[in-house]
């Protein structure tokens, strides 16, 4: 699956859409295979607060909980309530459909030193190297 | 992959679809488990007959005496306090010769135990692990799939039984009427060199291409056994519990004589369980997972859960859970802290998933 150019990557494996001070986040296709089905998601409600590098929800599979990191700090604005019912839109369309929260940005410094998609790609085809060998 | 117990082992086979797909596979129809990883150790009589079973009776819990030839019974091996060195499948291969099937993760473990504890006995312990490949082919046309790779007639094989008949042109080859998924299936033990291990997979693959079947990783194999509430070394039973609090007291027969652990399981039985393992279903949205705490409805901490998961048969979150007894009541509420908050349980029946028992003989292709 294709990342897009628009997002930015973090290490723990989010994407983050920037529009303005507005700002999309998702998991990424790397995580969702690395998961396997998605059966659980949590979120936070709208109006809380997110601090980049903290969690701020959970998604689960049948077999592992992973947390999900924040890759800027902001307020969040509306959460994904498809999700509850069809958490398996992860696995289908990480990177579109199953958006997991919007937030308004409070501070937009370190999105730029996030990955971009070409630097993603590289970033999970070094630590496929590192798992198989 | 994961490491498991030295192994490195599939979690899920993306080929296959994932977890969900293999655990609802095997439920269905059929699934292929590599099980390689188990250990292998075959105990055969001295000069005399009778040492081997002597050593069995005594390094393990279930009454050994009462397998013919041909017939495995489940069992386990127990520490002088009546808790677990691990649970096992006794096979009775010959008049004097007997086969344990071991967990990896306790493999030298046991060996070591065997070893020591069976110098009493005029007998012959040899460790096998190496020397098989181990598949288990499981689910309701499990039978089905073997039968077209073999000579052997299966329909002929009940439940913890085995023979032995030609597989895949490998003469002599065990094949045992066991699992760990609750369906009925076999395991078959071939030679386990490379190119052997791969023409068998292969060709139990192709033998199975008509009913679907998909191979299995080390997820579904936890997910099925935790529906049929199977217990895991490490998790429902460990060397901190004993054979009453597991519930296992139908493979444990203290009436057949001296074995390890079997004084302190008669004291312990006298003086009552203080917790025992019970299932429990998710009420609230929430998946309870290993070592989670549970709590009762007062908010005081009173077990601790040693498997849980999404049960995909189910639809479910489930777990299985150390409780006191007065906690035990089918019905109970009870609550299982995740992430920091309390989430509504309740104790089921188990397993939380049983098998429908077909009378007929099974259809064989």
């Amino acid at each position: 699956m294709a990342y897009p150019k628009s997002y930015r990557y973090t290490k723990e494996h989010e994407w983050i859409e920037v529009k303005g001070d507005l700002a999309t986040i998702g998991i990424t296709d790397h995580a969702q295979h690395e998961l396997g089905d998605v059966v659980f998601v949590e979120l936070p409600k709208p109006g809380a607060k997110i601090e980049a590098g903290k969690s701020f929800g959970t998604v689960e599979s049948v077999k592992a909980v992973s947390e999900i990191y924040a890759p800027a700090s902001g307020e969040v604005i509306e959460i994904n309530g498809e999700l509850q019912n069809k958490p398996e839109t992860i696995n289908n369309d990480p990177h579109g459909a199953a958006w997991l929260i919007k937030v308004r940005l409070t501070n937009a410094k370190g999105i730029s030193d996030l990955m971009d998609a070409p630097a993603y790609e590289a970033y999970i085809a070094e630590k496929g190297k590192e798992t198989s060998a | 992959m994961v490491n498991f117990g030295g192994w490195d082992m599939p979690v899920e086979y993306p080929s296959s679809g994932g977890l969900i797909v293999e655990h609802k596979a095997v439920r269905g129809s059929v699934g292929v488990f590599d099980v390689s990883h188990m250990g292998d150790i075959r105990i055969r009589s001295g000069k005399k007959p009778g040492g081997a079973l002597a050593a069995v009776q005594h390094i393990t819990m279930n009454d050994a005496s009462k397998l013919a030839i041909g017939q495995a019974q489940y069992s386990a091996m127990l520490y002088p306090q009546g808790t677990f060195v691990d649970d096992l499948i006794v096979h009775r291969l010959g008049e004097d010769d007997y086969l344990l099937v071991i967990n990896a993760g306790t493999r030298e473990k046991d060996i070591y135990w065997v070893r020591e504890n069976t110098k009493a006995f005029d007998c012959v312990v040899e460790e096998l692990s190496d020397a098989y490949t181990q598949l288990a082919i499981q689910g309701p046309r499990a039978a089905e799939v073997v039968q077209k790779l073999t000579d052997a007639d299966l329909s002929g094989v009940k439940n913890y039984w085995f023979t032995h008949g030609t597989v895949c042109a490998l003469k002599n080859t065990l094949i045992a009427r066991t699992g760990y998924t609750g369906e009925d299936g076999f395991e078959i033990y071939v030679p386990s060199d490379e190119p052997t291990s791969e023409k068998v997979w292969n060709q139990v693959m192709e033998a199975g291409r008509g009913f679907g079947i998909v191979p299995c990783g080390l997820g579904a194999r936890n997910t099925l056994r935790l529906e049929s509430k199977m217990a895991l070394y490490g998790h429902e039973i460990s060397d901190k519990i004993n054979v009453w609090e597991a519930g296992l007291d139908r493979y444990c027969k203290l009436e057949k004589g001296n074995f390890i652990g079997r004084g302190a399981l008669e004291r312990a039985k006298a003086a009552g369980v203080t917790r025992t393992l019970v299932g429990l279903e998710m009420i609230d949205r929430g998946i309870a997972r290993d070592e989670y705490s549970c709590c009762n409805e007062a908010g005081e901490k009173i077990g601790v859960v040693t498997s849980g998961s999404p049960s995909p048969t189910l639809g479910k979150n489930i777990a299985l859970v150390y409780v006191p007894p007065a906690y035990s009541a089918l019905g109970t509420i009870l609550y299982v802290e995740i992430r920091g908050q309390k989430y509504k349980a309740q104790v089921v029946a188990t397993p939380f998933y049983k098998r429908q028992k077909k009378a007929a003989a099974p259809r064989l292709a």
